[in-house]
């Protein structure tokens, strides 16, 4: 049978589905501030990028590794990272709506794993794919955040 | 859900045009004929539609052209400046370079041939078909001109029948009527 492609759309269709989700999901890595310049620059590197797609799939999960990319870059520059904490095999769901106004405190890529996955309910594979890591990786970065910001919260 | 702040929208829009990687910047704009859909390439003027669909414009866009498509102000300021003069009786002449280079080539020809046509002019089919070498393709030159994607900037509205009638205009024998009106070609409707 033949293959159906999904067709690449107009980059402005593309634009427009996912510019306010990319945006909050900054704003939550970042705070408001910068979370404008990140805006900027993650859809410049997309459109860069976008004249070598090969189909149209996964594009919100392609839209989130850039903008992952993007927030990990600048919070690496601004951020001393923190020293990693033993991961466990705990996957149940915080009560993340208490724990996000903390996650600020985490280091990049474990605030961006559960961030992407309390936040924005990506699998595993798509987190794994923005953070540039293996499922497994994605998902001990996500659990390590989470136990991390639970201790600080009961501290 | 938290939206993007319209100043940020839009400083990305022209940030987009600015870097030159867009295949196609595209507006909406306003005119005394109506609203017009504007469109620049990378080499010029590349598409001016009347009544504009922007969902079905886009897709035939983007096949044309690439799927770098973004609705960009600052994209097709030139375009839009220069017709806002046109309507204001303020010019007779586009300084636009468009961009024909996809298209078929004795349509391009037609059209190039059809811009020496000058601001309150007309010509006829046959006439133009006469210039281009080709005295019995007035019919052939008739359809170039109604699939001309780059209406007003590229003048097929100054071509009129053999008795003078205006006889067709893929934008409606309305805005033909009063292009060649603000022109001075023929009495105003």
């Amino acid at each position: 049978m033949m293959e159906v492609v999904a067709a690449i759309p107009p980059f402005e269709r593309f634009y427009e589905e996912r510019k306010d989700e990319i945006f909050g999901y900054l704003v939550r890595l970042l705070g408001r501030e910068k979370a404008e310049d990140a805006f900027q620059e993650t859809f410049v590197r997309a459109l860069r990028a976008y004249g070598r797609l090969r189909h149209g799939r996964h594009l919100r999960a392609w839209a989130f590794t850039i903008a992952t990319r993007v927030a990990v870059d600048e919070r690496r520059r601004a951020v001393p990272v923190l020293e990693p904490v033993e991961a466990g095999v705990h996957d149940e769901r915080p009560a993340y709506a208490e724990l996000e106004h903390l996650a600020g405190e985490l280091p990049p890529t474990e605030r961006a794993a559960v961030v992407l996955r309390y936040g924005y309910d990506l699998s595993y594979d798509d987190i794994a794919t923005a953070l540039g890591s293996s499922a497994e990786a994605a998902r001990q970065a996500a659990s390590s955040g989470v136990r991390r910001l639970r201790r600080r919260h009961t501290a | 859900m938290t939206s993007v702040p319209h100043d940020l929208d839009r400083r990305f829009r022209d940030a987009a045009a600015a870097t030159g990687l867009l295949d196609v910047a595209y507006d909406l704009a306003d005119s005394p004929i109506g609203p017009l859909l504007l469109a620049t390439s990378s080499r010029g003027v590349c598409r001016i539609a009347f009544d504009p669909e922007p969902e079905r414009e886009l897709e035939a866009l983007a096949r044309s052209f690439g799927a770098r498509i973004l609705r960009s102000p600052k994209g097709v300021d030139d375009v839009r400046r220069e017709l806002d003069e046109y309507f204001e009786g303020r010019r007779r002449d586009f300084d636009l370079t468009v961009d024909l280079r996809l298209l078929p080539a004795f349509q391009r020809s037609v059209l190039e041939e059809l811009v020496r046509v000058p601001f309150g002019g007309v010509d006829t089919y046959g006439g133009l078909a006469r210039k281009l070498g080709r005295p019995r393709a007035a019919r052939a030159v008739g359809g170039a001109l109604n699939r001309n994607p780059i209406p007003i900037v590229v003048p097929c509205h100054r071509i009129v029948g053999s008795t003078g009638g205006l006889v067709g205009y893929a934008g409606g024998l309305e805005r033909k009527r009063a292009l060649l009106g603000l022109e001075g070609a023929i009495l105003p409707a």
